[in-house]
């Protein structure tokens, strides 16, 4: 919504949404839009990577041995979840109601760390079944595309923490809404690389 | 000094096309000198290349030599000066479309020999099959058919398709024999296929190609092709003379050593495969093992 | 205790090679050199307040320059100790590991870190005078881009004194460069450098993405944006869509080293090819990223000294652009020969040779820039002009190679080796040193010595074609890359002297350079016109150097060449007069967080290399802490007043 905002008009003409008022501002934004394209081509080249080697089981167990379907797909409600309550935020934020805004942005938070477990435990329970990044060439592409995702995860809900105490300490300006309108574009495009993730990792692992 | 420069510099820039334009002069210039069907194809084919990319390079430096002298920027300089000009139509059109036609018949050539070239020869009577696997840091001849093992040189007969069948059980290099035809990669699990041929008898040069460690510019070979009888009383000599290659052997050999030719009354069954099959070569394509690995052409 | 520290020692330092040796004593003399020099002239504070906490992009571009050049002098040794255990057949100079170690170096140092930085300096110090801006968008990210390159070289070449350089080549395939083969930290010097200065190489092209994108003066079209800025435009795209393959691939390749993993291992279903996959994914597009801005320097230059508008302009536009798209379509040329069938071959042949249609467009269109022109034979212009047979020569090699069949007969050989050093330096080298030529008045003030120049350009050009024209030879001839030595008995040694020789002239030359700036500082032509070629683009319309806000005030652009128009005008006697008023102008403040941050990551690159995890641990919480820092900081610019605009334009007397 933000976005069809930006589209539409110039972003520094001022009558913008609140992150877009200073010139300085909207180049960031527009900076962090280049920067998940990078972001983007550095996850398809591990899901290409992921692709070519997920059938090299070695001497190890394969997909159907190890994904756990309740906990993936709870991973995923979660993550779908919160990209929900971030956007939740950001309208607030659009809207001046900061004390929304916080509150979701504090609910976001809750469930990535929720997520973040749920994902900790089942590569824990992986492990101590014998899968280890060291197992197989499927393995190794596995723990590295999931766990470069859980990475960007657990960034994120440091990043967003970061800023929600700026949130605190500075009232809501263009400079802090800026922030907290770049952190959630990186909290929602992780929700789309997790789809991605569901999809070719999980759903193709369980059918083959 | 400066009409000296601009001399200077014509006649580097001529130098520099007309030794293009001489490939394949001594005998020593391997690439242009090749005894089997797939290295004559390539010459073509590279022959054909100079001539096309020539047909742009050739103008371009006449052009620049041209327009540098005549354009300098001298006191008596007569010739048209017309700084705002700087569109043309019909220019740029002859420009674009040039390139586009010799790129145009350079890639029909290209695809058609690169379809040809990977099918084997058309008269395959009586190909030889030779299992080669690269190791750190020599190269081991394996003869199926004949039972036989070669190190650091193979003998071929003249007259007769080849098939090499490519291995590595060390990091990857490359099998080359320029004046046969080109080289293919050996690959840790993985078994490739070159066929090549030698049109005569005589002692062609061979090498790995790609860097694979310390002992890398050691890893050059001999290839032998000799008429078919001879080929055969060598196979014969090699069977009664030699030591076998025992497994134990082998592993000495797999070492990261540098040794001398080598010659093996015996290869080992099923040792390529299971080199092969070791490195993950039980990941490959269906295709490539069968249609590779279990060739049983060759057999005399 | 004693015995431990000994193991530890011989491990740590590379002991046991004179040439080594003498490398730890001329590092550490020179370290006390500069210390020593820096503490008596008391220019430490200078040091730090100018130039370490620097954020204006034209410093640091002068910063890239001065850096590219010493590690132009470090691959260029790496090259002359090649080429001299190559002079004759079965020399004994270097030993099979050293040389080795060397090639490597060369490689990875001219291509990621000459290359790179050279470009990057160009780019840093023309594009905001050329699009009429302040600054880049993000200068203290680009801070941060100069520093993690900086310390990453440093990082690289610390490996030859410390642990032992880098052995597998530059391009470090697995299983080779896997820890099966290669346990030595080398290879980890290698991916933790490579890693370092790609994330800089990366925040780069977005960094100049979005200031070509965003801030450019008013009435700028991108149809009326210079040539050069539109060359880094394209390079900049590129960067952004290659750069992440690489840092991948390196990802990957250090998990198997370090953590054990088995992407590109033999074993356990890792596949070797991968990586090489996903190297040249990166890698062929790279080449790009480092020969489109020398396109660009040439375009300014030849319109420049010709004193003509560049011909065909739309065309020089749409061959970048092309060229920049098809660059990710042809990876697989890298190695044809590995068994991909032959039409995934012919898919990757056609495409690489579509790319020769844009290139050869733009030599077309640069001589017809010369026609009917009037051409200055300036130093610019003699690297620019002998860049065009050149190029068409490693142009027309390029397309030999690029058929798929024949390559079969190059590919590893000396002919390919030919080829990418004569696309390389006659592109990149050639290209970069017109722009060094070019632009060294706008970054100094400071006109090169054109005599020194002629000298340096002779012995560098004709030693050029004596080094590399053989080698295409040498590769008919059956010779394979990275042989340190060879045999009598296959022709190969006089080629071999003869190229040799070559690449000495060509060191020659690079100490003409030397001796040319050196010479330049002290008794140089000083430019006080700001204009010294009269030039066509905004860069030449301030004065040299250019004040730190750039532009007093914010051009108006009405048309392509926008200084040469404005001049025009004048010459006509149509004086536009500049009366705007001067505004306050916002000014991104000084830092030293990119320094330090850099520090810390050399840090943890360094104890990375030797799994000292500990250490690497406290260096990574150190990133995260600078990083936190910067998001809790609010005060990251200034505002300069008019009085002191008026001020510094009075005394460049431009009021």
């Amino acid at each position: 919504m933000a976005m069809a905002d930006f589209l539409v008009k110039a972003p520094s003409a001022g009558r913008g949404p609140i992150e877009y008022t200073h010139e300085d501002d909207a180049l960031r934004i527009f900076g962090f839009w280049v920067f998940i394209a990078t972001d983007m081509v550095l996850f398809a080249s591990l899901f290409a990577t992921y692709a070519v080697l997920y059938r090299h089981v070695g001497h190890g167990p394969g997909p159907l041995q190890i994904f756990d379907v309740t906990g993936f797909a709870t991973e995923t409600f979660i993550l779908l979840t919160s990209s929900f309550t971030c956007g939740l935020s950001t309208y607030s934020m659009h809207r001046g109601q900061k004390g929304w805004m916080m509150a979701w942005m504090v609910v976001t938070i809750l469930l990535g760390i929720s997520f973040i477990s749920f994902e900790l435990s089942e590569f824990i329970t992986d492990v101590a079944q014998g899968a280890t990044l060291q197992t197989s060439a499927f393995l190794s592409a596995f723990f590295t595309l999931v766990g470069t995702h859980g990475a960007h995860v657990s960034l994120g809900i440091v990043w967003m923490t970061l800023i929600l105490i700026q949130l605190a300490i500075r009232d809501l300006t263009p400079t802090t809404a800026r922030k907290a309108f770049v952190v959630s574009l990186y909290w929602h495009f992780l929700d789309i690389v997790w789809i991605f993730i569901f999809t070719i990792v999980y759903l193709l692992g369980e059918m083959s | 000094m400066k009409r000296n420069q601009a001399r200077t510099f014509a006649l580097l820039t001529a130098l520099a096309g007309t030794s293009l334009l001489l490939p394949g002069c001594g005998e020593q210039v391997l690439v242009f000198n090749p005894v089997g069907p797939v290295g004559m194809i390539e010459k073509q084919i590279m022959v054909l290349t100079i001539i096309m990319v020539s047909i742009v390079v050739i103008p371009v430096m006449i052009l620049l030599w041209i327009i540098v002298a005549r354009y300098r920027d001298k006191p008596n300089n007569r010739a048209p000066y017309r700084p705002e000009w700087s569109e043309n139509r019909i220019l740029e059109i002859i420009w674009w479309s040039i390139p586009i036609i010799i790129i145009g018949i350079l890639a029909t050539f290209t695809v058609q020999k690169t379809f040809a070239l990977v099918r084997p020869p058309n008269k395959v009577v009586n190909p030889l099959t030779i299992q080669v696997t690269s190791l750190d840091w020599k190269w081991l001849f394996q003869y199926p058919g004949q039972k036989i093992a070669t190190v650091n040189y193979c003998e071929i007969p003249s007259n007769r398709p080849i098939e090499f069948v490519l291995t590595s059980n060390a990091p990857m290099n490359s099998f080359w024999v320029p004046q046969l035809g080109g080289q293919e990669y050996t690959m840790p699990g993985m078994a490739m296929k070159l066929w090549l041929e030698a049109d005569k008898p005589g002692v062609y040069y061979g090498s790995g190609a790609n860097f694979s460690g310390e002992g890398f510019a050691h890893m050059h070979f001999n290839v032998i092709a000799r008429p078919a009888g001879e080929f055969n009383h060598w196979v014969q000599k090699i069977q009664s003379t030699a030591p076998p290659l025992s497994l134990q052997r082998y592993a000495i050999l797999a070492r990261r050593t540098i040794v001398q030719p080598m010659s093996f009354s015996t290869n080992q069954p099923g040792l390529f495969e299971k080199i092969v099959s070791q490195d993950g070569g039980m990941y490959m394509r269906r295709d490539l093992t069968r249609g590779k690995i279990n060739s049983q052409a060759g057999t005399d | 205790m004693l015995h431990n520290a000994e193991n530890f020692a011989s491990h740590f330092f590379v002991l046991g090679n004179p040439m080594i040796y003498g490398a730890d004593v001329s590092i550490l003399l020179v370290i006390f050199g500069i210390v020593f020099v820096l503490t008596y002239y008391k220019k430490w504070g200078w040091l730090w307040r100018e130039w370490l906490t620097t954020v204006d992009h034209k410093k640091i571009g002068i910063m890239y320059l001065i850096a590219a050049l010493l590690m132009l002098f470090r691959g260029g040794v790496d090259a002359i100790l090649m080429r001299t255990q190559l002079i004759m057949p079965n020399m004994s100079f270097l030993k099979a590991q050293h040389y080795n170690e060397i090639f490597t170096t060369h490689g990875t140092i001219m291509i990621l870190f000459m290359a790179m930085p050279f470009i990057f300096a160009m780019m840093n110090i023309v594009v905001p005078l050329q699009i009429g801006a302040r600054d880049v968008a993000f200068p203290y990210l680009n801070a941060i881009s100069f520093w993690l390159f900086f310390f990453a070289a440093m990082l690289l070449n610390i490996s030859f004194v410390i642990g032992g350089s880098p052995d597998a080549g530059w391009t470090s395939y697995p299983p080779l460069a896997g820890i099966t083969f290669d346990k030595g930290p080398g290879e980890n010097f290698y991916l933790l450098a490579l890693q370092i200065t790609g994330i800089g190489s990366m925040a780069t092209g977005i960094n100049f993405f979005v200031t070509i994108m965003k801030m450019r003066a008013p009435g700028m079209t991108l149809m009326r944006m210079p040539l050069f800025t539109w060359s880094v435009l394209a390079a900049s795209i590129i960067i952004i869509f290659a750069f992440p393959v690489l840092t991948v691939a390196l990802t990957l390749l250090l998990l198997d080293r370090l953590a054990g993993a088995h992407f590109f291992t033999i074993f356990d279903g890792g596949n070797p090819m991968m990586y090489v996959n996903l190297f040249w994914m990166w890698g062929h597009p790279e080449v790009y990223i480092v020969v489109l801005p020398a396109f660009g320097i040439f375009s300014e230059v030849v319109a420049t000294f010709s004193r003509k508008r560049t011909f065909g302009y739309a065309s020089m536009v749409a061959s970048m652009i092309a060229i920049a798209v098809i660059s990710f379509f042809t990876w697989v040329h890298h190695f044809f020969t590995m068994g991909a069938g032959p039409g995934v071959n012919s898919f990757f042949a056609v495409a690489t040779m579509i790319i020769a249609i844009p290139t050869g467009v733009k030599v077309f269109n640069w001589l017809f820039t010369m026609y009917q022109g009037r051409i200055k034979m300036h130093l610019p212009m003699l690297w620019a002009i002998a860049f065009i047979p050149n190029f068409a020569i490693g142009g027309a090699t390029g397309v030999m190679l690029s058929v798929a069949p024949a390559d079969y007969q190059y590919h590893n050989s000396y002919f390919l080796i030919a080829h990418f050093h004569q696309v390389l330096i006659g592109g990149t080298v050639f290209g970069m040193l017109a722009g060094m030529y070019y632009w060294w008045p706008k970054m100094f003030g400071i006109i090169l010595n054109e005599r020194l120049g002629r000298w340096a350009f002779w012995f560098f050009n004709i030693g050029f074609y004596v080094c590399f024209l053989p080698q295409y030879w040498l590769g008919w001839m059956g010779m394979t890359r990275r042989m340190y030595t060879y045999s009598t008995g296959m022709g190969w040694s006089l080629w071999n002297f003869i190229s040799t020789i070559g690449a000495y002239m060509m060191g020659i030359g690079f100490v003409f350079i030397v001796i040319e700036v050196g010479y330049s500082i002290l008794y140089g032509e000083r430019d006080l016109t700001g204009d010294p070629w009269d030039g066509r683009t905004l860069e030449w319309s301030l004065p040299s150097p250019a004040p730190h806000y750039n532009f007093a005030r914010i051009p108006e652009i009405a048309g392509r060449d926008a200084w040469w128009t404005i001049k025009e005008a004048r010459r006509k006697g149509d004086p536009v007069v500049e009366s705007k008023p001067f505004k306050p102008i916002h000014m991104p403040n000084d830092s030293g967080r990119p320094f330090v941050l850099s520090v810390l990551f050399f840090v943890f690159g360094f104890s990375m290399v030797f799994t000292w995890y500990p250490l690497a641990f406290v260096a990574f919480l150190g990133i995260l802490i600078s990083l936190i820092l910067r998001s809790f900081e609010y005060h990251t610019d200034h505002t300069l007043s008019v009085e002191e605009i008026r001020h510094t334009e009075e005394a460049y007397g431009r009021v």
